[in-house]
């Protein structure tokens, strides 16, 4: 059985590619171009889906990227949307959210169950008892949602693209097109986007059994194509609306984030169904949903069917399922008046009778509600919304068109800020007052005559022009009158309810009489109530009606209850599309290819890749093992790290002493060249915020490191500092410019010496000192330093040399056997030294006082940043102190973690760990943690709790922590 | 807000640029009462309104002052701090 009809004009099929494909096991017929739900109404399948809640047979309802009960699983994808996606060969297609195929779902039970499940029942019925939850809870999570995610999903690399245009013109309808056609004549630059395959909006389908559309509808196409300026883009839908006019087109592929200079949102209106029991039914569907069928894919909706309308457009309707052969028993409008004189007569010519002031009061399913037997028509009372049951006539047929009215599509314009009024001529929202720059046309903007909105395009594109600095003149657009296009109230009363509102969530007009009497009788409230709005449509085809059944609940005017705003995105968006190409960009040291080919595991470490531990293929090393023999390597004889990712900045200039006094907490000003000092950084709260060295290369250059996490921070508070000081001072950030590695460990000075003309004597180059010289050949920075070992020197190169200087002090070094470490074997060299690292062992609360740094803080000085604020706390009792501790010898217990709690004999938490670590070199478990001060002193005990509850004895200890083998004879 | 001007490198993508903060003036640190210093290191008012900001421009290094209403998130004005004459 097919529905296809003879070839129409303009239609979006190509009879040429003819393709197969199968749905819920059947092989289906169509052609390229089709839609799935097109190409299946087209073989006559009329049940596309199953309902979310009751689980009740649907078919089509909007043909117009909101039909949510159609929605199919190819195996791979989920809820591909039936009505928009095109169909293409050997498709394996199923309805999503059935057990056991469309027609025979098992769950349809529970449309039988639906007086017991109002809104909110699972609200107020599963929380007790409390130990049925988790069953119930399974019940509810199994039968909520709809498709299956398929967790083996490809990963498909998205491009992140960028488009700039003078005018950005949302819909391609009439008033867009016009719109485009004028802005691009005037020399502007035109990107017009329409989420349909083809441009046209309603002049592609609303033709009312004539040829005007068309005609008008080519005549624009054909300006548009002949226009240089415009980048039409169809299949793409405005994503949302966002600051500065930034604008997210989403097509198949990806998105292209859209900068306009101005937006003029032409996106039309959405039709919204009349209200009436059983108006869910597969064959009941809206009027423009019909005509779409009709004229785009020359599919007959129906054999035999009714129109049900409350506006004009139910006639247009009429004339377009009359042109092509179906047989219209009635156009039934709930108006009392009626339509004009000469519409009522064009349609009672083509022999379809008119009911004037009647509703359809119920649709008769067939069996097994598959579809419609006949209507149920009665006089219906549009003040009291009530049929009049006493006069009901059955009519005989197997399809509903419904015309009741439209809601904008204005969810980009009030994204944009727009403030919607309601329009009671057109009981309609419209724009009231636009933001700057952003501009309505056509439908959106409440004009519904075809020749107003071509005006009403062309006006919103000099209004944009005229904003962008062009003067052109703009005419008014002369209202047309005409019949109201909206009913107010397109709602019939049935005692026995299943009159739809929300076709996504199930929603009956019960449900917000119901929501209302529980107090719930707010728009924002009952949307949360009842779910109104808040399934995959988003309330496109429901959020109208149920403002307008509010109203009345309320006996308040439409406007008084106002209008949620739909967020981005405007249909459901792939997080792949958001997600784009993965660009997470990493730097590389100048080692980098050298660590990976020598076993390091690679770790994030900011925006730098460094080896956390190096592990070379075939030695079998664990991690744990790595890393314990790196750190013996610098304790016993030499290893070397690669430290590139310092920060590293140069400050020149008159001020530069005097400059890094005030940034930081020390002394520089009395520096000597040649010497360097810590260089610790507070906020103006007096936190710890970093810690580098300084070096005094001249009286006038300083060469400043930072930690590596805090590179740009510190960099860019440099900045601001000198700008805000007025200081003589010049900054220049040599982080990515210089490569740095420590050479540490006993063997570390013969070693270095070796490859260099510095002098690296411990006479001549004590703890602290910097010197410049050649090392391998190359102009280097050399810095004694002893942060992970007493003995160690800090090269710094530039970049280009990095990996020669590197690989020349591993040759150097092979007969002391060096060894690379990483930065967990740095981790626990830094702890065996008690050095703790800042925003790893401190906070965004720990000042210096709490940090043992109090030797660093220099407060005669007469001013650094942080310095009143440590004024302040010095004054008051310290609450928390840092300190060194160890566990037991030879514990074997569960090991703390960093940041399980110190727990006082009370039971009060009293502090926490914040490093941890076995030291093999130790034979010990060292680490640091937050207590109380009373209990920071050498020698004092604390009990820490452990993940599983366990509680394990520290007791705080002095550092470095050498003496420990001291103390065991060692 | 997507887009802002740097006074030296004109409008640049927001993606350029980095928050500093409220601009607030520092109190003398001598003169001052503990109050007072502790109100200026932690008290911000988050009252919608128009606010002097901090902004840096990555690319360029700048940093500057922003002049933006909180409640429109419109930059009515930027420049460098201490030169609010020149624009």
């Amino acid at each position: 059985m097919t529905s296809r009809i003879a070839k129409k004009r303009g239609e979006w099929i190509n009879r040429d590619k003819p393709l197969t494909f199968e749905y819920e096991g059947q092989q289906v017929q169509g052609y390229e171009g089709d839609t799935i739900s097109s190409a299946l109404w087209a073989n006559g399948i009329r049940v596309l889906g199953r309902s979310f809640k009751y689980h009740r047979a649907r078919g089509l309802l909007s043909f117009a990227n909101h039909d949510v009960n159609a929605l199919m699983t190819d195996g791979e994808d989920t809820n591909i949307r039936a009505d928009v996606w095109p169909v293409s060969n050997g498709m394996q297609l199923a309805a999503v959210n059935t057990e056991g195929g469309v027609l025979k779902d098992k769950n349809k039970y529970i449309d039988h169950l639906s007086p017991f499940l109002p809104v909110g029942f699972y609200y107020k019925t599963f929380y007790k008892p409390k130990r049925l939850f988790p069953f119930w809870e399974d019940k509810i999570r199994k039968a909520a949602g709809l498709g299956k995610v398929n967790f083996n999903y490809p990963r498909i690399i998205k491009p992140k693209r960028y488009a700039h245009c003078d005018v950005l013109i949302i819909g391609a309808g009439a008033a867009g097109l016009s719109a485009a056609i004028n802005a691009a004549a005037e020399g502007f630059n035109v990107i017009l986007v329409d989420e349909n395959r083809q441009a046209g909006g309603s002049l592609s389908y609303d033709h009312a059994g004539e040829q005007a559309a068309a005609d008008t509808l080519n005549t624009l196409l054909e300006a548009v194509e002949a226009e240089k300026n415009i980048r039409l883009i169809t299949d793409a839908y405005a994503g949302g609306y966002y600051g500065d006019h930034l604008v997210p087109i989403v097509e198949k592929s990806g998105i292209t984030k859209v900068r306009a200079q101005t937006v003029i949102v032409a996106a039309g209106v959405f039709e919204q169904p009349p209200v009436f029991r059983y108006n869910d039914l597969p064959g009941v569907m809206l009027g423009s949903a019909t005509q779409r069928l009709v004229h785009r894919y020359a599919v007959k909706p129906f054999d035999k069917g009714v129109v049900v309308t409350a506006n004009d457009h139910g006639y247009r309707t009429a004339l377009d399922l009359a042109s092509v052969g179906t047989e219209v028993v009635a156009v039934i409008d709930m108006r009392a008046d009626g339509a004009s004189q000469e519409l009522t007569q064009k349609v009672k010519d083509k022999g379809i009778a008119v009911h004037k002031g009647s509703c359809i009061y119920e649709a008769v399913p067939t069996k097994g509600k598959l579809g419609v037997k006949e209507v149920v028509v009665c006089p219906y009372n549009e003040t009291t919304a009530e049929a009049d049951t006493s006069r009901s006539v059955r009519l005989v047929c197997d399809g509903v068109a419904m015309s009741a009215g439209w809601a904008p599509a204005g969810a980009l314009l009030y994204q944009a800020g727009t403030k919607m009024r309601y329009d009671n001529d057109l009981e309609q929202f419209v724009p009231g007052e636009l933001p700057e720059g952003v501009f309505a046309a056509g439908k959106v903007n409440g004009v519904f005559d075809l020749k107003a909105r071509l005006q009403d395009g062309r006006r919103a594109a000099g209004e944009a022009m005229n904003y962008l600095g062009k003067a052109v003149s703009v005419d008014t657009v002369k209202p047309v009158s005409m019949a109201r296009p909206s009913h107010p109230y397109p709602i019939v009363n049935h005692p026995k309810g299943k009159n739809f509102v929300d076709f996504d969530e199930d929603i009956q007009v019960k449900d917000f009489i119901n929501a209302a009497k529980e107090g719930f009788d707010n728009i924002e409230l009952m949307k949360r109530f009842t779910t109104v709005g808040m399934g995959p449509s988003q309330g496109k085809h429901s959020n109208m009606n149920a403002i307008r059944i509010l109203a009345r609940i309320r006996q308040l005017p439409v406007e008084k209850i106002g209008t949620t705003t739909a967020r981005p995105f405007f249909h459901p968006t792939p997080i792949g599309h958001l997600g784009g190409r993965g660009f997470h960009p990493h730097r590389y040291t100048a080692m980098h290819q050298w660590h990976v080919d020598n076993g390091g595991e690679m770790m994030d470490a900011g925006i730098w890749l460094r080896p956390a531990f190096y592990a070379p293929q075939g030695s079998g090393l664990t991690a744990s093992e790595a890393v314990q023999q790196e750190t013996l390597a610098v304790r016993n004889a030499v290893g070397m790290i690669d430290g590139s990712t310092l920060g590293k900045i140069e400050v020149f200039g008159p001020d530069a002493a005097a400059f890094l006094e005030r940034f930081y907490t020390g002394k520089f000003v009395d520096q000597k060249v040649g010497g360097s000092r810590i260089a610790m950084l507070l906020d103006e709260a007096g936190v710890m915020v970093d810690d580098g060295v300084a070096v005094r290369m001249a009286d006038e250059q300083f060469y400043v490191s930072t930690n590596s996490s805090n590179a740009a921070t510190v960099y860019r508070e440099m900045q601001r500092n000198v700008q805000l000081w007025g200081m003589q001072v010049t900054l220049v950030n040599l982080t990515g410019a210089m490569a740095a590695m420590t050479v540490a460990g006993p063997e570390s000075r013969s070693v270095v010496a070796t490859l260099t003309d510095i002098d690296v004597s411990a006479e001549a180059m004590p703890d602290g000192a910097f010197r410049s010289g050649q090392v391998a050949g190359v102009d280097a920075r050399v810095m004694r330093v002893s942060f992970v070992a007493d003995l160690a020197f800090e090269i710094h190169v530039p970049y280009k040399a990095g990996l020669h200087v590197w690989k020349s002090l591993i040759e150097a070094g092979q007969s002391a056997g060096i060894r690379p470490f990483g930065t967990d074997a740095q981790r626990l060299l830094r702890l065996e030294m008690g050095h703790h690292l800042v925003s790893h062992d401190t906070d965004g609360l720990t000042n210096p006082f709490e940090a043992h740094s109090d030797s660093l803080v220099k407060m005669d000085k007469p001013f650094f940043i942080g310095k009143r604020s440590l004024q302040i706390l010095a004054k008051k009792p310290l609450g928390k102190k840092l300190t060194t501790f160890v566990l037991e010898p030879g514990f074997n217990g569960e090991l703390p973690q960093e940041c399980n709690l110190v727990i006082d004999a009370g039971n009060n938490i009293t502090g926490r760990v914040t490093s941890i670590s076995f030291s093999r070199h130790l034979n010990r478990h060292i680490g640091f943690a937050f207590v109380p001060p009373e209990q920071s002193s050498a020698g004092s005990g604390f009990q820490i709790r452990t993940d599983s509850g366990a509680m394990v004895a520290a007791t705080a200890c002095e550092a470095p922590f050498f003496h420990l083998l001291e103390s065991k004879g060692e | 807000m997507k887009l802002l001007e740097c006074p030296v490198n004109g409008v640049r993508p927001l993606s350029e640029f980095t928050y500093g903060g409220e601009y607030r003036d520092m109190p003398d640190p001598d003169t001052c009462s503990d109050k007072e210093w502790a109100a200026y290191v932690h008290y911000r008012a988050g009252a919608p309104g128009l606010k002097k900001e901090w902004w840096y421009h990555g690319p360029s290094g700048t940093w500057f002052i922003a002049e933006r209403n909180t409640l429109t998130d419109k930059v009515s004005r930027t420049y460098i701090a201490g030169q609010e004459e020149s624009k």
